[in-house]
C-alpha cells in the first residue's frame, strides 16, 4: 500500500484553525449586536448570517467565485494590490469558509450573549465596568460554553467542507487540495484504500475533538446561569 | 444647583408614561413610594443612565449626567441594588465584592474588610452567589454597592422579595447606612412601614407622575394621601423623646402633641424616637372622655376633614406641635360635626415605634 499523502490533512487543519480564529474575532461583535439589539433591521441581519445554513454551497461557491474573480470589482482591487488572485488560492478558501461557517459561530454565541442578558450587564455597569470591560469581565466568561460550542462547529463544520472548496478553490496540491477533496478524488480513480485511511482519519479525528470539548466541558463546567 | 439630584426627564415605554420634574435632597433617604407599575424602578433607572431613550436632564449636584451632556452610566458613581440582586454567576461573593472594589481604587471608599464587617459578611465571602438566602443576597448587594464608593446609593425594593422576619434583620443595617455612611440614599419601596422608618423625604409616585413631595411626616399626615397609602396604612408619624421609664412598666414618651405612655421601649432616657399612629387607631371624641381605659388621650383641634368615596372618612387634627389622623366613618363625622377648628380629644389606642436609636425598637 503506498504511503498516504498527509498533505490534505495537514492544509484542512490549517483552514480550519485559521477559520475558527477569524470567525471568533468576527462574529463575536455580530453576535453581540444581534442579542442585545433592538433595530428593526435584526431580522434582516439574523436571516443574512443564517443563509449559509441553508444554501447549497455550490451555490454560494459560485457566487463567491464570481465575486472573487479577478475580472470582478472586488476581486479585481485584490489582484491589482497583491499580483495574485483570491481564487484558487489558500486564501480565497479562507474567505469562502468563514462566509459559509459564519452561522456556526453566531448562533451559539448570540444564544450565550442572550442568556447572559442586559442584567449582569447593567450590574456591571453600576459597578463602574466600562464596556470593554463588562464584556472581558462580565460576558465572556458567562458565555464561555458558547464560545466553546461555537469553536467546535465552526471547526468541525469546516473540516468537512467540499462544495465551496470545489467551486472556488479547485484541487491545487498543497494549496487548496483539502481532505475532502482529496477524499473525492481518490474514490474517483477507485483509490479506495487511500480514501479509507483518510476518511477514517477524519472520522477518528473530529470523534476525538468532540470527545476532549465534551470532557472538558463536563469536568469544568463553565458557567451555569 | 448644587446639593440636590435634579431629575427632569420623560419616558415613553409601551402605554406607560414616565413624566417626573423632581429635585431630591442629596442627605439621608428619600423614598420613592408607589404601587408596583407606578414607575418608581424606571425613574431609578432614569437616573441611573440604564434607559437610554429617556429625555430630558439629570443633573448630579451640579453636574450634568444627562442633557447638555451625557455620562455613562459606569462613570456616575451611583450604587445601585437591584431588586433581583444580580449577582455574577462565575465569581464568589468574594469575587464579585472585589469586582466593585477594584474599580473603585483611588476614590476613597470603603474597604473590603471594613464593608464585610459591617454587614457581616465574612462567613459568606467563599460562597457562591447563588448558594445565598434571601436576606444573605441583600445584605451582599448592599455591601458591593458600597464597595463602588459612591456618591448616591440608589435602591430598588431591597426588601420586597424578603419575608417580614428576614425584613426585620436587614431594615438596622440599612439604617446604619443612612446614619453613618454618609451617601444620601434614593429607596424605591411600596410599604408605608419601610418608608416611615426609614426615610426623611418621601416622593410618591402615581402612573409615572410624582403626586406628592415632602417630608415624610408631612406627606403621611396628609389626609388627601390616604387613598394611595391606603387606609389601613395612613397614619401620622411624630417625633418623640424618651422622658422616663415608669416603675409599672411603661414609657413616657414627651412628643410635640403631648404626654404619649406606651410598653416599656428599651431605649435610654432622652432617645430620640419616631412613632407612627395608623389613623384606624385614634379614636375622636367631642368632649374629654371619662371612664376609659385608654391612657394616651390628647386635645386636639380639627383641621381638615376628607370624606372618601366609601362609607369613610379621613379627620387631620392638629395636637399640639404635631399633626395626627384619624379614621372614622362618615356617619360619625356627621355626629360629631366634625369640621376644621372643632376642639376635639383623640384616644390613641396604638402606637408604635417606627425609628429610633433603639435596638430591635419595639412596637407598641
Amino acid at each position: 500500500m503506498d504511503i498516504p499523502d498527509l498533505a490534505p490533512l495537514a492544509l484542512t487543519l490549517k483552514l480550519a484553525a485559521i477559520v475558527t480564529l477569524v470567525l471568533l474575532l468576527i462574529g463575536t461583535p455580530i453576535a453581540w449586536w444581534l442579542a442585545f439589539t433592538r433595530s428593526r433591521l435584526k431580522p434582516v441581519a439574523e436571516a443574512l448570517t443564517a443563509l449559509p445554513l441553508v444554501l447549497p454551497p455550490t451555490v454560494l461557491g459560485f457566487y463567491l467565485l464570481v465575486m472573487l474573480s479577478p475580472k470582478s470589482p472586488l476581486g479585481g482591487a485584490w489582484f491589482s494590490m497583491t499580483g495574485s488572485t483570491l481564487t484558487f488560492s489558500f486564501l480565497g478558501l479562507v474567505v469562502g469558509s468563514v462566509i459559509y461557517s459564519l452561522p456556526f459561530t453566531v448562533q451559539p454565541l448570540q444564544a450565550a450573549f442572550e442568556a447572559v442578558g442586559p442584567g449582569p450587564l447593567e450590574a456591571a455597569a453600576m459597578l463602574r465596568a466600562g464596556p470593554f470591560d463588562r464584556f472581558r469581565s462580565v460576558a465572556a466568561p458567562m458565555a464561555a460554553r458558547g464560545f466553546l460550542t461555537a469553536s467546535v462547529l465552526t471547526f468541525a463544520h469546516t473540516l468537512g467542507e467540499f462544495g465551496v472548496v470545489l467551486m472556488l478553490g479547485g484541487n491545487i496540491p498543497g494549496k487548496t487540495k483539502v481532505i475532502s477533496i482529496a477524499i473525492y478524488e481518490q474514490v474517483e480513480t477507485l483509490q479506495y484504500a487511500q480514501a479509507h485511511v483518510l476518511s477514517a482519519g477524519l472520522l477518528v479525528f473530529s470523534f476525538l475533538v468532540l470527545l476532549l470539548v465534551y470532557t472538558i466541558n463536563r469536568r469544568f463546567p463553565l458557567v451555569a446561569g | 444647583m448644587t446639593g440636590v439630584l435634579r431629575v427632569d426627564v420623560k419616558l415613553q415605554l409601551g402605554a406607560f408614561a414616565l413624566d417626573v420634574a423632581q429635585d431630591f435632597a442629596l442627605s439621608g433617604v428619600t423614598a420613592l413610594f408607589g404601587r408596583s407599575g407606578s414607575g418608581k424602578s424606571t425613574l431609578l433607572r432614569v437616573i441611573a443612565g440604564l434607559e437610554g431613550r429617556a429625555a430630558g436632564d439629570v443633573v448630579m449636584a451640579g453636574q450634568v449626567w444627562q442633557g447638555a451632556a451625557w455620562i455613562p452610566p459606569e462613570r456616575r458613581g451611583i450604587g445601585y441594588v437591584f431588586q433581583d440582586a444580580r449577582f455574577f454567576p462565575h465569581l464568589s461573593v468574594r469575587g464579585n465584592l472585589e469586582f466593585a472594589h477594584a474599580r473603585a481604587r483611588g476614590l476613597g471608599g470603603p474597604g473590603l474588610d471594613e464593608v464585610a464587617t459591617a454587614l457581616d459578611l465574612g462567613p459568606l465571602l467563599d460562597r457562591r452567589p447563588a448558594a445565598l438566602s434571601g436576606g444573605e443576597k441583600q445584605r451582599v448587594a448592599i455591601g458591593r454597592a458600597l464597595l463602588t464608593a459612591p456618591r448616591i446609593l440608589l435602591l430598588d425594593e431591597p426588601l420586597a422579595a424578603l419575608d417580614e422576619a428576614r425584613k426585620a434583620e436587614i431594615l438596622p443595617y440599612i439604617e446604619r447606612l443612612r446614619d453613618q455612611a454618609g451617601v444620601p440614599i434614593l429607596y424605591v419601596s411600596h410599604s408605608v412601614a419601610e418608608v416611615a422608618r426609614l426615610a426623611q423625604q418621601v416622593v410618591v409616585l402615581q402612573d409615572g407622575r410624582v403626586l406628592r413631595a415632602g417630608g415624610v411626616q408631612e406627606v403621611l399626615a396628609d389626609p388627601q394621601a390616604v387613598p394611595f397609602l391606603g387606609p389601613r396604612e395612613a397614619g401620622a408619624l411624630l417625633g418623640a423623646v424618651v422622658a422616663a421609664q415608669d416603675s409599672d412598666g411603661l414609657t413616657r414618651l414627651e412628643t410635640g402633641a403631648g404626654p404619649l405612655w406606651v410598653a416599656r421601649i428599651g431605649a435610654a432616657i432622652g432617645s430620640r424616637l419616631q412613632l407612627r399612629i395608623h389613623a384606624q387607631d385614634v379614636i375622636l371624641s367631642r368632649s374629654r372622655p371619662e371612664g376609659l381605659s385608654a391612657l394616651n388621650i390628647l386635645p386636639a383641634t380639627v383641621t381638615a376633614v376628607q370624606l372618601e368615596d366609601d362609607h369613610g372618612a379621613t379627620v387631620q387634627l392638629r395636637a399640639g406641635d404635631d399633626l395626627l389622623l384619624a379614621r372614622l366613618t362618615r356617619r360619625s363625622v356627621a355626629a360629631l360635626e366634625l369640621a376644621p377648628g372643632v376642639a376635639v380629644y383623640a384616644v390613641v389606642k396604638s402606637v408604635a415605634v417606627a425609628q429610633g436609636d433603639v435596638a430591635g425598637a419595639q412596637p407598641r
